[in-house]
């Protein structure tokens, strides 16, 4: 039997947030019709799965200290020049991708040149590039912000449609992701460069670690995985509006990750939290739609439970002259 | 002597001349000086919600043509979604003192105010498509609870009492507070009240997102998978929930139907099978009587807010049976 200590029953973020989603979910499963179906468990998740992916890249760039509010335009823009190249210029699909691939990992090379090596803090970088990247888009990129998928794309077609295990494809691919950056995290030179970054950079430089073209790698990481989120997303609603951008969801996707206990101040944290974080999200927003709440009350809904979640934290992990002390402050 | 001989001579064959050339047709001055000039340098400003879709693009294409046509200028300020961009630019165009002020708003209150004193300040003000509490000079668009009242009905034949169906329809609502949202929502509600057989299982707010109407789409068919219908407030909006109408193979069963400006978008979405039935509100039909509207109120010696009119734009339905390509139109054919 394994020893209990005090730390492991110590209450953290996670274990609240992830003992709240189970209260719901055994709330919902006994009040709610048709709540505790395969089919709508799956669509449950189906319809997080896309908060989820952006919170796994999120959740990698805060582990190594740094915000990545570009996320959201990065996709959005990258996949509607895609589907635009795709059905009104007609370059052949496999060539549009690439080169939205490409987009993306430019707006990820800029955003990670300059918080490594100009030094400029992450939260205005990303901020800025965000809307470098959304104006370039507008301006340039597509004409309309509303693009649909190429008529009869198979490839579209599989991603929306294909199943494995019975599981549809957004589903498989968070869960693959998540599967592959636990991995990278863990297992590898990279994923503990990350961590021990993300905890003291300074001492991270000083052991040796290539503080700076990890910084980059990391944003170029967020930026592809942020093109694969677009990619499904537009797969699944067989088109994507640009307007997204505008939306609160890169609040979310950062909800997401703060929820699930990953500390804005670096250094802590795995795909576990972002794990919990979507599940609450997509219990809750799943119940809310069964309940039929209106939309308005379910936006009160989610910002309380924020609220509580933001609360908990400060309890948790108190700010402190330490956390205080840290490049960019107390978030 | 010569001198005059020849003065007189060429004077007489420029008269002859003239009556010759006047002859032949009537230069209309009287109307066309007073039409061409008055335009002239006049200051035209369109606020949309956002450039950059189908109906905005549509518009400003049709309102470009005819100003660069006339000479008065027209400009776009375009606050992306912002509401707060475009109090501004509101805000800004009193201040310039701009002749027309086109505002398409994105609810009913938010410039309601701003439009009376722009009126106040002598500045026309033209409502396009979405509108505001208080009535300015024009509103020129879709009639929404007409539109709302042809959905439902579309909705209750496909789902009511004969159809034996199950009579389970959903709403999904645009942006709550818009003018399209309550007054679509007015229609519905006073049509389904006559059908207790409709049942309404879900309403929701999409709020123009595609990816949100997919997800409570997919939601409410796993709560409902005798669903009959769905009822939506916008056609690139609602392309979600036929999205998740098709995943989970049920495009026979539920019928969607929505409203937009008629597009070759919509038309697409149409015949891959995502949409059921578009109540289209005509942009380039809309754009002509924009035009229209523009030069009366320029033109018109009436004090700003003195005179209101109203014109509900003409619908036409689109189904898979009635769309062709001279109906569904591309941003190309109207530049």
């Amino acid at each position: 039997m394994p020893s209990l200590n005090f730390r492991k029953l110590s209450i953290t973020q996670e274990s609240v947030v992830f003992a709240l989603a189970a209260v719901l979910f055994v709330v919902f499963s006994l009040t709610l019709h048709n709540f505790l179906t395969p089919g709508n468990l799956i669509a449950l998740v189906r319809s997080v799965s896309i908060l989820g992916i952006l919170g796994l890249g999120m959740g990698l760039v805060v582990i190594g200290r740094g915000i990545d509010l570009a996320m959201v335009a990065t996709m959005v823009v990258a996949v509607s020049w895609v589907l635009s190249l795709a059905t009104h210029q007609h370059v052949p699909l496999g060539w549009a991708l690439l080169i939205g691939a490409a987009f993306s990992v430019l707006g990820g090379l800029v955003s990670g040149v300059l918080i490594a090596y100009a030094v400029v803090p992450a939260i205005f970088t990303t901020l800025a590039m965000g809307l470098v990247i959304y104006g370039v888009g507008r301006a340039w990129l597509f004409e309309v912000d509303v693009q649909n998928t190429p008529n009869d794309s198979a490839f579209f077609q599989f991603l929306s449609d294909a199943k494995l295990l019975g599981l549809p494809l957004p589903i498989v691919l968070f869960a693959l992701l998540a599967l592959a950056l636990w991995a990278l995290l863990r297992w590898t030179r990279f994923g503990r460069y990350i961590y021990a970054s993300g905890d003291n950079p300074a001492a991270a430089r000083n052991a040796g670690v290539p503080l700076r073209p990890l910084i980059v790698s990391q944003y170029v990481i967020t930026a592809l995985v942020a093109y694969a989120a677009g990619l499904v997303m537009a797969a699944t609603s067989a088109g994507l509006s640009t307007r997204v951008y505008n939306s609160t969801m890169i609040y979310d996707v950062l909800l997401v990750v703060v929820l699930g206990g990953i500390g804005l101040s670096g250094g802590r944290g795995g795909v576990r939290n972002v794990l919990v974080g979507t599940l609450l999200i997509g219990v809750l927003l799943d119940g809310m739609t069964i309940l039929n709440v209106p939309y308005v009350e379910q936006n009160l809904i989610k910002s309380v439970i924020l609220l509580v979640a933001i609360v908990i934290d400060s309890f948790v992990n108190p700010r402190d002259e330490q956390t205080a002390q840290q490049e960019q402050g107390d978030i | 002597m010569k001198l005059r001989m020849v003065l007189a001579i060429a004077l007489g064959l420029m008269f002859a001349g003239g009556a010759l050339a006047e002859d032949k047709g009537l230069d209309n001055h009287a109307k066309r000086d007073p039409y061409y000039e008055k335009l002239k340098g006049k200051k035209v400003l369109f606020v949309p919600l956002a450039m950059g879709f189908d109906l905005t693009e549509g518009w400003a294409a049709i309102m470009r043509r005819q100003a660069k046509d006339l000479g008065y200028t027209f400009e776009i300020r375009d606050p992306n979604w912002s509401t707060d961009a475009g109090t501004r630019a509101i805000t800004d165009a009193i201040a310039q003192k701009s002749d027309l002020l086109i505002v398409h708003n994105p609810d009913l209150q938010s410039y309601a105010k701003l439009e009376q004193r722009a009126v106040q300040a002598g500045i026309k003000v033209l409502q396009v498509n979405l509108e505001t509490v208080n009535p300015t000079d024009t509103y020129i668009g879709a009639d929404w609870v007409k539109v709302g009242l042809i959905e439902a009905q579309a909705l209750v034949d496909h789902c009511g009492k004969e159809s034996g169906k199950s009579g389970k329809v959903a709403i999904l609502e645009g942006q709550p507070t818009a003018a399209s949202n309550l007054y679509e929502l007015y229609a519905y509600n006073h049509v389904f009240a006559d059908h207790p057989e409709i049942q309404v299982v879900a309403d929701q707010a999409a709020t123009y997102d595609p990816a949100k109407a997919r997800a409570i789409t997919e939601t409410v068919l796993q709560q409902h998978p005798d669903l009959c219908g769905i009822v939506g407030n916008w056609d690139n909006q609602d392309v979600g929930a036929g999205a998740a109408v098709q995943a989970a193979g049920k495009s026979g069963q539920v019928f969607i139907v929505t409203s937009g400006g008629g597009s070759k978008t919509g038309c697409d979405n149409i015949s891959k099978g995502l949409l059921s039935e578009i109540v289209s509100y005509d942009v380039p039909l809309q754009g002509d009587a924009l035009n229209q509207a523009i030069v009366e109120l320029l033109l018109s010696p009436a004090k700003a807010g003195t005179v209101q009119t109203t014109y509900f734009t003409p619908l036409t339905l689109q189904t898979k049976d009635t769309i062709s390509p001279r109906q569904c139109w591309t941003l190309d054919d109207l530049k």
